[in-house]
């Protein structure tokens, strides 16, 4: 497909339809974004914490594996056998001394490479794997990997940069903010959405809808338009952060201001679940940080939660929560972290418009693969953006990553 | 007296129907009335559960959170309208824990969207604990276990 019949200009404020459903953007995101230069959260560090520990994940629709290694280190390898291609790991997470596929039982060691062949010398002389056989060449496809802040992401591309670089300092002062101390899992949550993965993906760059989508907070009074913050990005706008901090002074309590007017307001009986404390060293309420493309690091409250969106053809996507606490917690800290994740999850007070909202955006243009979305709030510009954060900017950054990689 | 044997087994049956219907029929405001005010209602997934991890999808600790639940679905969410038909196995009785009949039972929800399009929503356990409060059976504590570790779209009417 040329760029010319997908995406006739530059602007990236209108999206044309058709990216939400072809099937051949679909092949061709996995080439050139997917297994192109671009760094992808697989696990956290925490879920594989001795030597042997594994899980599985994917970076698009490739299987990967994640190992910890004998010396410590973490390795991302391709799960697929380089015999017939099966599966090597076919249970989600588990410890293991080497991987062995079940097929034909060839065996590789914890970096991937082969370490033994079944009748590899024949049986009784006959039979065998043939001549000049070179182990050393048939290992695991084992990519690069970094993790930072207990996050582990790899990449299939040799010109990536490295992954620090690749996200950038604005976006890893939001990272180091967030992780100030060892986590531990909560536990997961999964949803499968009846719709294209970057209908999500934008929807997370989308401070605009925040308060217009998800009126719980407004409905039970809750929120305060004072209150500070902004929207930063990466240098070349792939990434994102997004935030809302508290008046110093408790002002915002007064200061509300509504945008849409309900007829009915209601408190809640029970408001516990709103009950935050201040633990990463600011007043900051909300902050949602993106990495290209497809991570979400999310802390609502005291609801910390690492989120991974996994592309399941051109249809559909499955978004992966790693929910999360810091080791230290004690129990009625963890209690509180229980609670307020009522508000985020499948089930989330604010966030269970995001699994049904893409799948109205496929629902109406499946039928105008020619026509094209108007993201012009904050004009065409990528740029950060100020308080009211009433601005289409990082969405606009999302696209700007897509046709980077895509070269569409 | 919560009754022992037979008799036990049939009110606890009686609660796990009316409690299936409020819901299927839409009266999800008498929801939290099938719990004690102090009652705690989880829906978790098989895998978190089984690993031990605490997340839950919905965790109301009390029937005041139970009832934001239903209000805030009322007013405040956004989702395509559907309907559940629930279907709920025969109880197992498990034990008596001082007044506290600790129960299991399976249970298949059907989900019906507004389009006519239907689908196993959830399927799994309830795992109960059941009190007398004046002579009515009441859950202490209902925890659903979803055998999926994954919701289809998203949960907002309660299982």
């Amino acid at each position: 497909m040329s760029t010319a019949q997908l995406w006739p200009d530059d602007d990236v404020s209108r999206v044309p339809y058709r990216v939400y459903s072809d099937p051949d953007i679909h092949v061709r995101e996995q080439e050139r974004i997917f297994r192109g230069p671009t760094w992808n959260f697989l696990c956290l560090e925490a879920e594989i914490p001795n030597p042997g520990d594994y899980r599985t994940s994917v970076i698009g629709d490739a299987p990967i594996v994640v190992v910890r290694g004998r010396d410590g280190g973490i390795n991302a390898l391709v799960n697929r056998c380089a015999h017939k291609g099966a599966l090597v790991c076919y249970k989600p997470r588990g410890t293991v001394s080497e991987f062995t596929c079940v097929y034909h039982n060839w065996t590789y060691d914890l970096d991937g490479s082969l370490t033994g062949v079944a009748f590899r010398r024949g049986v009784r002389g006959e039979g065998g794997m043939e001549a000049g056989f070179e182990p050393g060449a048939h290992g695991l496809q084992r990519l690069r990997a970094e993790s930072r802040n207990g996050l582990v992401f790899a990449t299939f591309s040799d010109e990536a940069p490295d992954l620090e670089t690749y996200i950038g300092p604005a976006i890893l002062a939001a990272l180091d903010r967030v992780f100030v101390k060892p986590v531990r899992v909560l536990g997961y949550h999964s949803q499968l959405l009846p719709n294209n993965w970057k209908l999500y993906a934008e929807n997370t760059k989308d401070s605009y809808h925040a308060t217009l989508l998800h009126v719980f907070h407004n409905t039970f009074g809750i929120v305060r338009f004072t209150m500070g913050g902004g929207i930063r990005l990466s240098e070349n706008g792939w990434h994102h952060l997004s935030f809302t901090e508290r008046a110093a002074d408790g002002s915002e309590r007064g200061g509300a201001e509504a945008v849409r007017s309900l007829k009915e307001q209601y408190a809640l009986e029970d408001p516990s679940l709103m009950e935050h404390r201040l633990e990463l060293g600011d007043r900051i309420t909300n902050s949602i940080q993106t990495i290209f493309p497809t991570l979400v690091v999310q802390q609502i409250l005291n609801a910390l939660a690492v989120r991974q969106l996994v592309p399941r053809g051109p249809e559909a996507c499955e978004l992966k929560w790693t929910v999360l606490g810091f080791e230290d917690d004690d129990e009625s800290f963890e209690a509180l972290r229980l609670k307020v994740n009522n508000l985020v999850g499948p089930a989330g007070y604010v966030s269970m418009e995001d699994g049904c909202i893409g799948g109205f955006i496929d629902a109406a243009t499946r039928s105008a693969p020619e026509g094209r979305s108007f993201m012009r709030m904050g004009g065409t510009a990528i740029e950060p953006a100020g308080a009211s954060r009433v601005t289409e900017a990082a969405v606009r950054g999302f696209w700007r990553a897509w046709r980077d990689c895509m070269a569409l | 007296m919560t009754g022992t044997g037979d008799a036990l087994a049939a009110r606890i049956a009686r609660l796990n129907t009316a409690y299936a219907h409020a819901i299927d029929d839409d009266r999800l405001e008498d929801w939290p009335g099938f719990f004690t005010d102090d009652g705690l209602y989880r829906i978790v997934t098989r895998e978190n559960h089984e690993a031990g991890l605490p997340l839950a999808i919905v965790h109301c600790d009390g029937a005041a959170m139970m009832r934001d639940r239903v209000r805030a679905m009322r007013t405040a969410n956004i989702f395509e309208p559907h309907t559940y038909c629930h279907t709920v196995g025969a109880a197992e009785i498990v034990g008596k824990d001082g007044g506290v009949h600790t129960a299991r039972t399976n249970f298949i929800v059907v989900r019906t969207m507004h389009s006519g399009a239907m689908s196993v929503f959830a399927c799994g356990r309830y795992l109960d604990r059941i009190v007398e409060r004046d002579g009515a059976l009441k859950f202490a504590e209902r925890v659903a276990v979803c055998d999926s570790r994954t919701v289809d779209t998203l949960l907002v009417v309660p299982l």
